[in-house]
């Protein structure tokens, strides 16, 4: 169905219907027949700064300012970002965390004004032939003039209209008002219905629409008579919706007008529709033809504690304390003060709350008129939540899965699409309050979503930090000269060949799998290593030595021998230990024994080599664990080996000081 | 000066589940009254019997599972259990055997699955199954309507075959229903089933005497009591509409093809839907929220397969009746028919 099918049909008159809802008691009349007051300028205003879903601008002003009315104290540098305005003249005198309008009396910054009670304004300029801006100007002061959506979201007007240009067919001005008690629009169009209608000029200004509803519930007799009043051009209808609860809420009212659902998570501007409050189109209005940004708002004050019940223009800003002892509440012991309706709305923990933008009601009922819910008892299944739920879910399926904390299958069952109307908590006969569960598991999974993003982060950083250490490293070593290999040759040591060769053997049986033997490997690999290295000292430090040296020589070789056992013993295979022992007693060698030595060292490193390549895993080893699994056998092999390479070593080191010696002689 | 803190919404419907519960015995009234003036004492003794047997059952068990008495008791979910027990049974049934199958009811087919709310199958159907097929034959022991049979039994009397077995004078329960006219008085629904399976017809069934002069007019006012009593739940809104529609619905369907195809074998959808406990269960067995589907669709599903079932049984099971069976059998359905039969949520 095209939107002008549908827009054809509602010009025709048809209504469509939304599945669910209910019918409360409305308590609209305690509060709807007294005019609208004033309340006046209250002795202090503490005005938050983010009143609106969205950002927090700037701060413009500092304590000890003065300001007028109507001034702008953020700034508003991001659609999203909505300032707030000084309600009154006075002067700032802190800036500093106050509880706010919160279910849970959260802490905000706020700035504090002492009004001066003058209420001096600000130059303004008001625009009453508005048709002569163009749609950026209006923009533009609708966004500086503060405008959040009043109806309760507080979404950024500005911020709603400028993606909708030139894409709305279907403007709707929503003055269903279907919570009970609240009665702040039914009292505005009563009394504005001009001043309304010219907000929606505006706005028809600004987005071109091809139709324009004023859709008001056909318990407000009087708002739907105050619009007739006024000559309406085609394109804007006022069309009279029957009252069920929840018909004001966004999308179950689109669906009334237009029998159009808006998509799950999309929005109703997709199909060609925006949605505006009736206060915030009065806002709209006031602040391009007034010039007056959103510093007041109507508040219904209302419940049988209310000496007199009624709506007040409430300047933002203003303590609840402050409104309740103007309209004369009589507190019972336990008393409730709920700001919203009864439906939706939350209970304050105290009135040291400011007014804010949307503020639509303080209600303050005795025990009797709204009794306290009864104990929670077993649900029965009997689905009447599901036949109230406007958006058709099954509230009994999603109360088991909260409840048991299955948030999978809570997401299955479309929790993220439950409106929180409460219609489910309402019906329930168990007095389940099932809203209150449905709103801890939202609160649930987004906590855990958040998690799971920051898990996410982590492990980015993670592995980030592990490729950069591994690129490190890759860099060191390429920067690292090759250790100095030396020519293998034929002629090496029988003896030592054999055994190494034998031991190569037993590494490559012992590789297949073999723990003990790895570590045997790794083992003989390390002592390789270090023989390696005197090697290495041996053709690079080839100091000379005399008789007396020989014998220190041996006595140092014997003790190294010691400390290398015990170091053995201890499975510390620290290399400086080992390193220096062999360091010592190679303090001269004759080019053959050097030779020699350097072959088995050669054949040696081939051999770490080949069980390294067989064994790339066996690093990762605990040393501890490996030293104390060391088969006592394997051990002793590698000490025969050591011994005798350490021979070896000493026996060339003994030649060539005897060639040097009989060198010298000769 | 702090405030009360409470969560939304902060009014209420004032629908409780013990004003459900209690709603619906009063929707029993009628079937009860039916009961009283056809069978005698009988049920108003069975009545406070179950009652009795199944608040104490169901104080001990809460006992032994550690939970609070009285919030339990209160909402008489258990006198609910227990007085569509006693409707359910025969007027005579012997004491011990109704006190097992509330104690049954309420404690493992309630209780032991969680309490109210939690068990999968209807209780009053577990123990009047249980009572079924432990003991058929004192199970299908109708006495005759009272109205038309020349046996008046005193409230002692009653009593007394209640719980000693005999009457005062020496008659049992047996004895007592075959006084009327020599043959056995079962139920119509039992009477087709015998007379069909001999090779009768249903025009002959239906033709003796005693068939519709006696039994069935009898158990036609039964199922009509339970009829006003549905009513009445419909105008208290306690039950949907889609569980009974479907069931009598299915079960009439299937009676008139039956019927029409084989007039022989199946009696005419009027007397289908008028006997045995086919009124009964449409309106106060199936409606169990507990045990039936949460959704629109699924009611509709549920209740189809109950009337389905119903009519198989009773035409070709061994039972002459098949109410309770078939309810039960479509309780294990419950979750998948509620699984499949979501409607769409809105914007999907």
């Amino acid at each position: 169905m095209s939107i002008l099918n549908i827009i054809s049909k509602i010009r025709k008159g048809k209504l469509w219907d939304f599945h669910g809802g209910l019918h409360p008691d409305e308590h609209k009349r305690e509060s709807s027949e007294a005019p609208l007051v004033n309340a006046g300028i209250p002795p202090f205003l503490v005005i938050p700064i983010k009143q609106h879903s969205g950002r927090i601008g700037r701060l413009l002003v500092k304590v000890g300012d003065h300001v007028l009315t109507g001034q702008q104290l953020t700034a508003s540098d991001h659609p999203m970002e909505v300032p707030v305005h000084a309600s009154s003249s006075g002067v700032i005198t802190s800036i500093e965390l106050h509880t706010v309008a919160h279910p849970s009396g959260l802490s905000e910054p706020c700035i504090h004004i002492k009004p001066d009670g003058l209420d001096q304004w600000r130059e303004r300029e008001p625009w009453p032939d508005f048709h002569r801006y163009d749609a950026i100007q209006l923009f533009d002061r609708i966004r500086q003039a503060g405008i959040a959506g009043l109806g309760g979201a507080g979404f950024p007007t500005y911020a709603k209209l400028s993606v909708a240009r030139e894409k709305a067919e279907i403007v709707i001005i929503n003055g269903a008002e279907c919570e009970p008690y609240i009665t702040a629009d039914d009292r505005l169009m009563r009394e504005h219905a001009r001043e309304i209608l010219e907000g929606v000029e505006i706005i028809k200004h600004i987005l071109r629409p091809t139709i324009t509803i004023i859709a008001i519930e056909d318990n407000k007799p009087e708002a739907i008579a105050a619009f007739l009043l006024h000559p309406l051009p085609d394109d804007v209808i006022v069309r009279v919706i029957p009252t069920k609860y929840p018909s004001g809420s966004a999308r179950q009212l689109i669906e009334i007008l237009t029998g159009k659902q808006v998509p799950a998570r999309g929005r109703s501007l997709s199909m060609g529709v925006v949605m505006v409050n009736v206060g915030t189109t009065y806002a709209i209005r006031q602040a391009i033809v007034e010039d007056e940004p959103l510093i007041r708002r109507v508040v219904t004050l209302t419940g049988s504690q209310f000496k007199k019940a009624g709506n007040a223009w409430v300047r933002l800003g203003s303590s609840v304390r402050w409104l309740l002892t103007q309209f004369s509440l009589v507190p019972e012991p336990r008393q409730r003060v709920i700001m919203g309706g009864s439906m939706m709305g939350f209970t304050l923990p105290h009135a040291d709350v400011p007014v804010v933008k949307i503020t639509n009601c303080l209600l303050a009922p005795s025990v009797s008129e709204l009794p306290p819910r009864d104990d929670e008892v077993n649900c029965i299944r009997c689905a009447k939540c599901a036949d109230v739920c406007p958006v058709k879910l099954l509230p009994q399926q999603l109360y088991w899965y909260s409840r048991a904390g299955d948030h999978e299958n809570a997401e299955k069952y479309n929790l993220s699409d439950c409106i929180e109307c409460g219609a489910c908590a309402w019906v329930c006969p168990s007095n389940i309050p099932l809203v209150h569960y449905y709103r801890q598991e939202k609160a649930e999974i987004e906590h855990l979503r958040e998690e799971a993003a920051q898990a996410e982060r982590a492990k980015l950083r993670f592995e980030a930090k592990k490729q950069r250490l591994e690129e490190e490293r890759l860099a060191r070593e390429a920067r690292a000269p090759a250790p100095a290999r030396p020519v293998v040759s034929s002629d090496s040591d029988p003896v030592a060949a054999a055994i190494l060769r034998i031991k190569a053997q037993q590494n490559k049986a012992g590789a297949s799998g073999d723990l003990q033997a790895e570590r045997e490997a790794r083992k003989e690999q390390a002592r390789q290593h270090q023989a390696e290295k005197a090697a290495a000292n041996r053709d690079t430090e080839p100091t000379i030595a005399n008789g007396d040296d020989a014998r220190k020589a041996a006595v140092a070789a014997a003790l190294a021998r010691a400390k290398a056992r015990k170091a053995e013993l201890v499975g510390n295979t620290s290399d400086s230990s080992m390193i220096n022992a062999e360091q010592e007693p190679a303090a001269s060698a004759d080019p053959d024994a050097v030779r020699k030595a350097a072959v088995a060292a050669a054949i040696a490193r081939a051999k770490a080599k080949k069980a390294q390549t067989e064994q790339p895993v066996a690093p990762v080893v605990d040393m501890e664990q490996a030293t104390e699994a060391v088969d006592p056998d394997a051990a002793r092999k590698a000490a025969v080996a050591a011994a005798i390479a350490r021979a070896k070593a000493k026996k060339a080191q003994a030649e060539a000081n005897s060639a040097s010696n009989t060198e010298k002689q000769g | 000066m702090s405030f009360a803190i409470a969560i939304s919404p902060h009014g209420h419907s004032q629908k409780s589940t013990s004003s459900v519960m209690r709603l619906t015995l009063l929707a029993l009234v009628p079937a009860i009254g039916a009961q009283l003036y056809l069978f005698g004492w009988g049920v108003l003794l069975q009545l406070a019997l179950t009652c009795v047997t199944a608040l104490i059952a169901e104080a001990a068990i809460l006992r032994l599972r550690g939970y609070a008495l009285l919030p339990s008791l209160r909402d008489s979910s258990a006198l609910l259990t227990a007085a569509l027990i006693a409707v359910a049974i025969p007027p005579l049934l012997p004491w011990w055997m109704t006190v097992l199958a509330t104690v049954f009811a309420i404690v493992i087919a309630k209780q032991l699955y969680g309490g109210l709310g939690q068990n999968p199958f209807n209780p009053a159907m577990v123990g009047y199954v249980m009572l079924l097929v432990s003991f058929p034959v004192p199970m299908t022991t109708w006495l005759a309507p009272q109205a038309v049979s020349a046996q008046q039994l005193t409230v002692a009397d009653t009593a007394a075959v209640i719980f000693k077995g005999t009457t005062n004078e020496g008659l049992n329960s047996y004895q007592l229903k075959t006084l009327v006219d020599g043959t056995t008085m079962a139920t119509p629904l039992d009477h087709m089933k015998t007379e069909t399976q001999r090779g009768h017809s249903v025009e002959s069934a239906i033709a003796l005497p005693h068939f519709s002069a006696i039994s069935h007019d009898g158990w036609r006012w039964i199922n009509l009591s339970f009829l006003a009593g549905g009513v009445m739940l419909f105008a208290f809104r306690l039950i949907p509409w889609q569980t009974p529609f479907a069931m009598l619905g299915t079960l009439a369907a299937c009676s008139a093809i039956a019927h029409y195809l084989s007039p022989a074998h199946f009696v005419m959808p009027e007397i289908e839907l008028l006997s045995g406990a086919t009124m009964l269960g449409a309106f106060f067995i199936v409606t169990d929220p507990v045990t039936s589907s949460t959704t629109s669709r699924g009611r509709l599903i549920f209740g189809a397969l109950v009337g389905g079932l119903v009519f198989l049984i009773r035409h070709f099971g061994g039972y002459p009746d098949g109410v309770a069976f078939s309810v039960l059998l479509c309780n294990i359905l419950v979750p998948l028919i509620d699984k499949y039969s979501q409607s769409r949520v809105y914007g999907h």
